[in-house]
C-alpha cells in the first residue's frame, strides 16, 4: 500500500496559491484542496472488512429463505431462490414429516422452542446469580475488612490462570457423580456462583467508588450489608449491566460444556442442539435452508440484545476497566 | 442485622473495623464455586491423569502409565502439530487484520456505528460461525467457490482436503474475533497522545514512519497482552472443528482437544484423557511464562 503524506486539515502554510510544490519535492500542493487518495485507500479497506464481516450474515439470511431445491440449481444466485419460509418452518416444526423431506429437510423432528427455553433459562441463572455473587465477593474484597483478604483475593486472581479445558473432565465427572448429567441444572453449575473475572472487573470499579459516600451512609446508621444493597450496587448499575451482557452472551454462546452434560431435548442447549440438527443431514445433502434458519435463530437473541446495548459494549472493550 | 456489637460498651465508636463476619458471608458463593468447580477439578484433574479410569469402575492408581503412553503416542504427536499449525495460522492472521482495522479506524473515525458493525462476528457462537461457513465454503454449491469459479479458480475443497482444513478453520475463527481484537487494540490505540502524531507529522513523518516509529512501540506491551489471551484461546480450539470435521480427514484437523474429547467420551479413557489435559496445561503454562517474560522485557517503552 503506498502512502503519500496529505494534509488531513489544510495547514495555513501549504495552502497559498503559490505554493505548487514543496521544498523536499515530494508531494505537489495545488491551489484547490488535494484529493486525499491515502484516505480514500484507507476507507476503502475499511469497507471491504466490514463486507467480509457483515457478509456472512446476510448469506444466512438469504438462504434461510430460499428453498433446497432452488438452492441446488441455482447456487450464485445473490438474492433469495425459490423464496419461502419453509426453512424456519422446520425450524420451529410446523412442517409435517413429508413436507419436510420433500423440501431437503431430514424430517427428523427437532425441538427448537425446547431448545430456545433451556438456553434462555441457562443464560439468566447464570447471569442473575454469577454477577450477584461476585458482585458481593468483590464488594468484600474491595471494602470490607477481614484478615486474610489480600491472600483470598489472590487465590481467586491466581484461578484466571486455569484454562477451561482443564476442568471440564473432572467437572464432569463431579455433575455424573452427583446424579446431574443431562439436566439444565448440571450445566449451570460450574459458572453458577463463580468467574474470577467478574470479581476482578467489580472490585476494580467498587475501588473507585468515593468513600465519602459510603461514610456519610454508615455515619446515619446504616449496616455495611446495607451501604452495599442500597447504595453500592445501584452506583454500580452501569458495570453491572455491563458485565451481566458479556455474561449473557458467553452463557448463550457455550459449546463444549453443553455438549458435554447434555444429552436430551430435556437439557439440550441451542448450541448443542444447531450441532445435531448440522448431523441430521438427509441422503439429499445438508438441509441448508433449515440450516441457516437455525443458525439465525440462535443468533437472533444476542443480535438484538447488541443492537440495544452496542454503544455500552463497544465502549467497554478494553483495558483500563470501565469509566 | 449488624456485624458491630452493639452491647458490650456504648463506646463513642459506632462499630469495630472488623467485617470479617460479613465479609465471610459475601465471598461464601463464589468460594464454594471456586473450591468446587476449579481448584478441586484441578486436583482431581492431576489425580486422574495417574490412573485408568473407564468411568465404570473407580480409577485405578497406575502410576507414569499414562504419561509413557502419550509420549509414545503418534496421534498425540500428530495433533499436537496440528494444533500448533492450527494457532500459528490464526493468530498470525487475527493479529495483522486486527492491527490493521485498530490503525485504520484510529485514523478515520471515532464511530461507534461503525465499531458496533466490527464486533457483530463475536456475538455469534462459534458453532453459527462454524455452520455458515461449512456452507458458504461449500464444495460445489457453496458462494465462495462459485466465486472462485467466476474468477478463473478451480473449486476448492475447504472443508474434505487435508491441506486446507486447518488454514479454513484458523481464519473462520479469526473472522469471529478479529472486530474484537480490532477493538481491543483500537482501546489501547486511543491512550497513544495524538500530539505525537502532530509532531511526527510537522516533522514530514508519512503514515508508515508514523505506524513505525509511534505506533507499533508504544502499543507493543498491549499487542503483547492481547497475544497473550489470544493464542491461549486459540491453543483451546474445540467448537468449529466439533460441529464441521469432527477431527477429518484422517485426524487432518484433530487438534489436542478433540483428541481429548474422543478419549474421554467415544473410548472413556478419563484417565489417558486427563494426562493429555495436563500436558495441554503445560504447553498453556509455558507460553504464557515465556510471554511473560519477553513482555516484561519490553515493558520500558510504555511511558
Amino acid at each position: 500500500m503506498t502512502t503519500t503524506s496529505h494534509p488531513v486539515t489544510g495547514s495555513p502554510g501549504t495552502a497559498g496559491p503559490t505554493n505548487s510544490s514543496d521544498p523536499t519535492g515530494r508531494t505537489i500542493q495545488r491551489p484547490k484542496k488535494p484529493i486525499p487518495w491515502g484516505k480514500i485507500a484507507a476507507w476503502a479497506v475499511m469497507v471491504i472488512f466490514l463486507l467480509i464481516t457483515l457478509f456472512p450474515f446476510y448469506w444466512m439470511l438469504r438462504t434461510a429463505l430460499s428453498s433446497n431445491n432452488a438452492l441446488a440449481t441455482d447456487p450464485g444466485s445473490l438474492l433469495p431462490v425459490g423464496m419461502n419460509a419453509g426453512g424456519f418452518e422446520r425450524v420451529f416444526g410446523l412442517q409435517d414429516v413429508e413436507t419436510a423431506i420433500s423440501q431437503g429437510g431430514s424430517g427428523a423432528s427437532i425441538n427448537f422452542w425446547r431448545y430456545l427455553l433451556n438456553s434462555v433459562i441457562v443464560a439468566t441463572a447464570v447471569t442473575v446469580v454469577q454477577t450477584f455473587s461476585c458482585a458481593m465477593a468483590a464488594y468484600a474484597f474491595s471494602r470490607l475488612r477481614w484478615r486474610g483478604r489480600e491472600t483470598v483475593f489472590m487465590i481467586f486472581l491466581g484461578s484466571l490462570m486455569i484454562p477451561q479445558i482443564f476442568t471440564l473432565l473432572p467437572n464432569f465427572i463431579l455433575i455424573k457423580n452427583l446424579g446431574l448429567v443431562d439436566t439444565l441444572l448440571g450445566i449451570m453449575l460450574p459458572t453458577l456462583f463463580i468467574s474470577s473475572f467478574a470479581i476482578f472487573f467489580l472490585r476494580q470499579f467498587f475501588n473507585n467508588i468515593s468513600r465519602e459516600v459510603e461514610e456519610a451512609a454508615l455515619i446515619d446508621g446504616a449496616s455495611k450489608a446495607r451501604v452495599f444493597f442500597m447504595l453500592i450496587l445501584p452506583m454500580s448499575s452501569a458495570p453491572l449491566a455491563t458485565l451481566a451482557l458479556l455474561t449473557y452472551m458467553s452463557a448463550w454462546n457455550e459449546y463444549f460444556w453443553s455438549l458435554m452434560v447434555s444429552y436430551t431435548d430435556q437439557s439440550r442447549v441451542l448450541t448443542v442442539a444447531l450441532g445435531v440438527f448440522r448431523a441430521q443431514a438427509p441422503g439429499t445433502g445438508p438441509d441448508w435452508s433449515g440450516l441457516m434458519a437455525a443458525t439465525l435463530v440462535a443468533a437472533a437473541p444476542m443480535l438484538i440484545l447488541f443492537a440495544l446495548f452496542a454503544k455500552k459494549i463497544v465502549n467497554s472493550i478494553g483495558f483500563s476497566g470501565i469509566k | 442485622m449488624s456485624t458491630a456489637t452493639t452491647s458490650t460498651r456504648s463506646a463513642p465508636r459506632r462499630r469495630r473495623k472488623d467485617d470479617t463476619k460479613l465479609a465471610l458471608l459475601f465471598i461464601a458463593p463464589a468460594t464454594v464455586g471456586l473450591l468446587v468447580f476449579l481448584v478441586w477439578p484441578l486436583l482431581t484433574g492431576l489425580y486422574y491423569s495417574f490412573t485408568e479410569y473407564t468411568t465404570l469402575t473407580p480409577p485405578q492408581w497406575i502410576g507414569l502409565e499414562n504419561y509413557q503412553r502419550l509420549i509414545a503416542d503418534p496421534i498425540f504427536w500428530k495433533s499436537l502439530k496440528v494444533t500448533v499449525l492450527y494457532v500459528l495460522i490464526n493468530i498470525g492472521v487475527q493479529t495483522v487484520v486486527a492491527l490493521l482495522i485498530a490503525v485504520l479506524m484510529q485514523r478515520l473515525t471515532q464511530s461507534t456505528i461503525l465499531r458496533s458493525l466490527v464486533l457483530t462476528p463475536y456475538l455469534v457462537s462459534n458453532v453459527v460461525a462454524a455452520i455458515t461457513f461449512l456452507w458458504i465454503l461449500d464444495t460445489q454449491l457453496g458462494i465462495f467457490n462459485i466465486f472462485l469459479t467466476w474468477i478463473g479458480f478451480d473449486p476448492v475443497s475447504f472443508w474434505s482436503s487435508e491441506t486446507w482444513v486447518i488454514p479454513t478453520v484458523a481464519l473462520v475463527n479469526v473472522w469471529r474475533h478479529m472486530g474484537y481484537t480490532a477493538l481491543l487494540l483500537f482501546a489501547g490505540l486511543q491512550s497513544i497522545p495524538t500530539h505525537l502524531y502532530e509532531a511526527a507529522r510537522t516533522e514530514g513523518a508519512g503514515e508508515i514512519t508514523q505506524f513505525r516509529r509511534i505506533t507499533l512501540p508504544l502499543l507493543r506491551p498491549i499487542l503483547a497482552l492481547v497475544l497473550i489471551m489470544t493464542i491461549i484461546g486459540s491453543f483451546q480450539v474445540f467448537d468449529t472443528i466439533s460441529v464441521t470435521t469432527q477431527g477429518g480427514p484422517a485426524d487432518a484437523s484433530k487438534v489436542l482437544q478433540m483428541y481429548i474429547y474422543e478419549n474421554a467420551f467415544a473410548q472413556y479413557e478419563f484417565g489417558y484423557a486427563s494426562a493429555l489435559s495436563v500436558a495441554l496445561l503445560v504447553i498453556l503454562m509455558v507460553i504464557t511464562f515465556t510471554q511473560y517474560w519477553l513482555t516484561k522485557a519490553g515493558q520500558s517503552d510504555l511511558d
